[in-house]
């Protein structure tokens, strides 16, 4: 079943400002999928649209078959929302925070203590159930965020950058839970991120937005098939005074003269490039990625719109 | 699923909902107690020594009652007034301010819902007050409603009234001072000259013309009339008054939020 399905929609601000210029999206049930583009592309318009926090200029849009015209209530019934930032009452106690939305969502009082318990004591939250919220860190903050946009059950999480200012550890224990509730619970999630990293670690399906349109749509593994090439860091026994040049690698000599940095062009074979290095005598200790695939093939969608936009 | 369990769920869900705004806002104004029930004790305990007390004691009998007694029906009313107004103004704007009007836009409630939440919370703030500020007059009057269930009526529309455009307002205001003007610059004017300290027959023929078109005199005059069994207009003219505005400020907030004015980009 479709999850999301949005046709030709458009969003305008004073009639002439266009956040969205006619996108469509389908998103399958089930998916992990990312919207990724840069700061002002469309992505939390679109969110906005979906989760009816914005007004639609024209197109439509519809959740697990869910007219948001005709069936709103359908469309928020199936959705939960971790929004970009934080939006709680800060001076109310988390645990009624969470509470107030299941009981917004048709939930009874004593079923909504019991699912606030669950998903706080999940968030490692519990033990600060009775805090106001603005006395929580900025982590906690966002992981009761989740916990309350999970408190109703929701077949659909969309999370507009649910990880910015998250330390690594918190972010990355949050993957690992997004994860899960994806793979074991089923959940459709929709993330939107500026962590290209989290979305090719996590999502199955990508959709890149630049201008209020979408310039590339699909599997992020075809997606980063078609990147033209991979840069690595390599760590050298001894330091080189000159990058070497041994074609058709490009080379740069890092600030840390012993770090040898080397884009591999698609279709070539890293092999190669050890075996012409071992031929210089250049004895390489380790190696790392540089930046991260889809990083560098995002950064070209975008300059490609950019330039067709000039 | 059939349609009929549909309908259920539907209202269910509605109905819950609704209670849950409630409760939220109840737990509000009873959780800062200091600023929303004991201002208003005090500023009647003052009325009622000063106007009804000290000065009440050397003005003659007003429409046959002890000025004291003619006095706190009015001060009861003012406190459900503006107490009503003052909680959906504050507690609408803060939501909206804090953004967590979000979660309310975000979940299956409609806006029918929501609006009724919010108004059911003024209502209970208003009506608190009231109790509080009638328990207050208790130590100056005797207070025996003639009509109780015309007191209880008058007072649970206007504060229904009230709460109604505070809504309005919050829904328009984007700063704090733009959720003051009203209160400080028609509402009190309006209260005050409403009524409250005196009855229209001791004004001018022109000033009593000119009061008929203050919608607050048919309110305490109203209220009064179920208290004391006296009124300076005709029952029913209070009551077709409260409804008219209620039906009139009902559908503009209902308007409001079905357009997401001030609250949806």
């Amino acid at each position: 079943m479709t999850a999301l399905c949005i046709e030709n929609l458009v969003k305008t601000y004073n009639d002439d400002v266009f956040a969205l210029r006619g996108i469509d999206l389908t998103v399958g049930e089930g998916d992990f999928f990312t919207l990724l583009g840069p700061n002002g592309a469309g992505k939390s318009t679109a969110i906005g649209v979906v989760s009816s926090l914005v007004n639609k200029t024209s197109g439509s849009v519809s959740v697990f078959g869910h007219d948001l015209d005709s069936d709103v209530v359908g469309v928020k019934s199936c959705l939960g929302l971790v929004p970009q930032e934080f939006n709680f009452n800060g001076f109310e106690p988390i645990l009624n925070t969470v509470m107030n939305v299941a009981g917004y969502n048709g939930i009874s009082q004593r079923e909504a203590r019991k699912r606030a318990e669950y998903y706080l004591k999940r968030l490692d939250l519990w033990d600060k159930r009775r805090a106001l919220g603005r006395e929580l860190s900025g982590g906690m903050k966002r992981r009761l965020m989740i916990a309350r946009a999970l408190v109703h059950e929701p077949k659909m999480l969309i999370l507009d950058e649910p990880t910015a200012g998250v330390d690594i550890e918190i972010r990355r224990s949050m993957w690992d839970y997004l994860s899960e509730i994806n793979s074991e619970h089923g959940t459709t999630i929709i993330l939107t991120t500026h962590y290209l990293e989290e979305a090719e670690a996590l999502c199955r399906n990508v959709a890149i937005i630049d201008g209020g349109q979408i310039i590339e749509n699909g599997a992020v593994a075809d997606l980063l098939s078609q990147a033209m090439q991979e840069t690595f860091v390599l760590n050298l026994y001894e330091p080189l005074a000159i990058a070497p040049n041994i074609p058709p690698f490009e080379t740069r000599i890092r600030k840390e003269s012993n770090e040898l940095e080397v884009d591999v062009p698609k279709g070539h074979s890293i092999s190669d490039l050890f075996d012409v290095l071992k031929a210089q005598g250049i004895v390489v200790g380790s190696m790392r990625t540089k930046s991260n695939r889809l990083e560098e093939f995002f950064l070209r969608l975008v300059g490609q719109s950019d330039e067709a936009v000039q | 699923m059939s349609g009929w369990s549909e309908a259920m769920s539907y209202w269910q869900l509605q109905w819950t909902a609704y209670l849950t705004i409630v409760r939220k806002e109840i737990r509000r104004f009873t959780r800062i107690w200091v600023q929303t029930l004991t201002p208003p004790a005090m500023n009647a305990v003052l009325y009622m020594l000063i106007f009804g007390g000290l000065i009440g004691s050397r003005i003659r009998e007003v429409d046959g009652f002890a000025y004291m007694d003619f006095l706190v029906p009015g001060i009861i009313m003012m406190g459900i007034i503006t107490n009503s107004y003052g909680n959906v103004v504050s507690s609408f704007f803060g939501t909206k301010l804090q953004k967590h009007i979000e979660e309310l836009l975000v979940s299956p409630v409609s806006n029918a819902t929501i609006l009724a939440g919010y108004v059911t919370g003024g209502v209970a703030r208003g009506i608190t007050v009231g109790l509080v500020v009638s328990f207050v007059a208790l130590f100056f009057t005797d207070l025996n409603p003639v009509y109780p269930l015309v007191t209880l009526c008058i007072a649970v529309l206007t504060s229904i009234m009230f709460s109604l455009g505070g809504l309005i307002n919050a829904v328009y205001a984007k700063t704090f001072d733009e959720c003051s003007i009203v209160p400080n610059f028609v509402l009190t004017p309006l209260t005050y000259l409403g009524g409250i300290f005196y009855s229209i027959n001791m004004l001018p023929p022109l000033a009593q013309k000119l009061s008929l078109f203050n919608p607050v005199l048919y309110m305490i005059n109203g209220f009064r009339y179920g208290i004391l069994g006296v009124s300076d207009i005709p029952l029913w003219h209070s009551f077709a008054v409260i409804l008219v505005f209620i039906a009139i400020l009902g559908t503009i907030a209902m308007t409001l939020l079905n357009r997401g004015i001030g609250i949806k980009a």
